[in-house]
């Protein structure tokens, strides 16, 4: 790229934006400048599985050539943005392998609702970005094709399951990113890397080509570099589709219009639970500084309860895996992905395709979940579990009727090293432990940049708002971030 | 609950179920996983659920039926679906028109 003001890691949507359509650079030559930085820098984090380079590039040419002929119609709010997307996002005829190896191959011949909605505004999508396989795991360690590093610190752990999609953010290899969240993966792996990353409302985003794991708490949202880059992105993303029956009806406020809504008056909420021991105190003293920026601009702090707290893990983990072994059974060798090629009978098929394809993660979830909902144990564990479900969402429930927003930690701990927690799985699920709970909920919740520890590792602090209620909560982090620079 | 955790045998029975074959390698490390796993979901007992209904959807726990929540079904119209030969192509074994697996009746 001609111009040397846009750095590639630090450019804004907003920003990218403004450069295409006031001809600062083009569509084309900011793609090109993101893909000589990928093939550069990428090769030591791992961030892209496959790059889409031919579509991107026609894509950019369309941007450009309403460009030219000042079509200012034809220019979305992401005209000529490069945004990279989560691999369990299907493209049309690009490699989606939700980084298994049991999808190996795999070319969806449909396009995710949020990627066709991307670009519609004119969005230039570079390429699948790594993730957990089947979107399980906190530290993005389960991906069949190798694990991300985290760029700002490369022999630690970029969280998970988005750990691809918050990596290429930070890394400059793409503006914005799409990731998905079922307990946290999109929350935990941007407070990791130091990038924005939202978890919208269930309902708030269609789940139409989102590769299930359990349906009734994946939810789609964005990474981006700013707030109001991230809220650009979910206004885009926002409302209600056909192909999904649980995508809501609800009108979709004008986030970025709001942003600059001051937030005096607003009520802020402290769940003591989350500030308990085993959190990090330097994280602790970050969240309480953004508390004191709150403050400072007219917020009223409010200390909460959420009692149920401490049961959202071992909720969660009944929950989800129940879900993902229903869903995970489609996965079979019949119609699409691997097939094993040494079995005589269909039974054998099945297994041996099945315990080929999936990688020891998911076995394991695919077994506890079959284990809770098998004869004899259904009472016990899934219906308890979503008995405590109801009980974890009327405690957000009564917290909203007080606060506008609750303000926690998004992790115990900042990005912890590659290979520490892979020996143990229920110490890597106890990660979630901050974030499983607004999963259950069906709570829109965000992580925000808030500093650094002295080892110079990102912290992130979590806002939480009630169902719908995005746009407050995006004004509350904007907030945050206001006072970070 | 039972907090008793699971056998070898137990843990091969829910593969079976699951459709997956466990090698003998992977068999004792799950059955570890899953006690460990299993322990920490018995603290769900602590509390006393008799009275409060289960929730499987979050338009549920916010007392609205799906259409109140403002989710609704689409429109029941005819339109065109996915090209079949776009499908087929992404089989392991196809002859065209149908998916082709190995037998499934022994003799």
């Amino acid at each position: 790229m001609s111009d040397a003001a846009l750095n590639l890691e630090t450019i804004t949507l907003t920003a990218a934006r403004s450069a295409v359509v006031d001809g600062t650079t083009s569509a084309a030559a900011l793609a090109s400048a993101h893909y000589e930085r990928i093939a550069a820098v990428d090769p030591k984090i791992n961030s892209y599985l496959a790059l889409t380079r031919e579509r991107a590039l026609a894509q950019a040419e369309r941007v450009d050539s309403a460009v030219k002929v000042g079509d200012a119609k034809k220019l979305g709010p992401l005209a000529g943005v490069p945004i990279g997307i989560k691999d369990v996002l299907t493209m049309r005829g690009v490699p989606t392998t939700a980084g298994s190896k049991i999808l190996q191959g795999y070319h969806p011949p449909y396009d995710a609702t949020c990627v066709a909605r991307l670009e519609a505004a004119g969005a230039v999508l570079l390429g699948k970005l790594n993730c957990d396989e089947f979107a399980m795991g906190s530290s993005n360690e389960n991906s069949a094709y190798g694990p991300v590093h985290n760029p700002r610190a490369l022999d630690r752990v970029p969280g998970g399951s988005s750990g691809g999609s918050a990596a290429a953010v930070a890394a400059g290899l793409c503006v914005a990113s799409l990731g998905t969240d079922t307990g946290g993966s999109i929350r935990q792996p941007a407070a990791f890397c130091g990038v924005v990353g939202i978890l919208p409302t269930y309902g708030r985003v269609s789940r139409y080509g989102l590769i299930a794991f359990a349906s009734s708490l994946d939810r789609v949202g964005p990474f981006a570099r700013s707030v109001a880059d991230a809220a650009t992105m979910l206004e885009v993303l926002a409302g209600p589709d056909t192909m999904d029956a649980t995508s809501s009806q609800q009108p979709v406020p004008g986030y970025t219009s709001d942003l600059a809504k001051p937030v005096a008056g607003l009520r802020i909420g402290i769940p003591e639970e989350y500030f308990g021991e085993g959190l990090n105190p330097e994280i602790r003293a970050a969240i309480e500084k953004s508390l004191d920026a709150l403050k400072a601009q007219g917020c009223t702090l409010h200390k909460i309860s959420l009692p149920h707290t401490r049961y959202a893990v071992p909720v969660y983990y009944v929950i989800a895996t129940a879900e993902a072994s229903a869903n995970l059974s489609r996965f079979d060798g019949v119609r699409f992905g691997y097939r094993s090629p040494e079995s005589s009978t269909l039974s054998a098929m099945y297994r041996k395709s099945r315990d080929e394809g999936f990688g020891p993660e998911v076995k394991r979830r695919i077994l506890l979940g079959t284990y809770v909902l098998s004869a004899g144990y259904y009472d016990a564990y899934y219906r308890k579990a979503q008995q405590v479900r109801t009980l974890l969402t009327r405690d957000f429930l009564s917290a909203f009727a007080d606060v506008d927003a609750i303000v926690c930690p998004v992790t115990p701990t900042p990005a912890f090293k590659l290979g520490e927690k892979t020996d143990d799985p229920l110490q890597m699920y106890l990660e979630d432990i901050y974030s499983v709970a607004a999963s259950l909920a069906g709570i829109c919740g965000m992580s925000v940049p808030c500093g650094n520890t002295a080892a110079g590792l990102p912290i992130g602090v979590q806002v939480l708002g009630p169902h719908f209620g995005e746009a407050t909560m995006l004004r509350v982090g904007a907030a945050i971030e206001a006072v970070q620079k | 609950m039972s907090t008793a955790g699971v056998s070898e045998v137990d843990v091969a029975h829910v593969a079976d179920l699951a459709n997956l074959e466990l090698t003998p390698a992977e068999l004792p490390r799950m059955v570890r996983d899953l006690n460990a796993i299993l322990g920490h979901i018995a603290e769900l007992n602590e509390l006393n659920t008799a009275d409060v209904p289960p929730m499987a959807q979050v338009s549920e726990a916010l007392g609205l039926t799906p259409a109140a929540a403002g989710e609704s079904l689409r429109p029941d119209v005819i339109k065109p679906c996915l090209d079949r030969t776009t499908v087929m192509a992404e089989a392991p074994e196809t002859d065209g028109r149908f998916f082709k697996v190995p037998k499934v009746i022994e003799r």
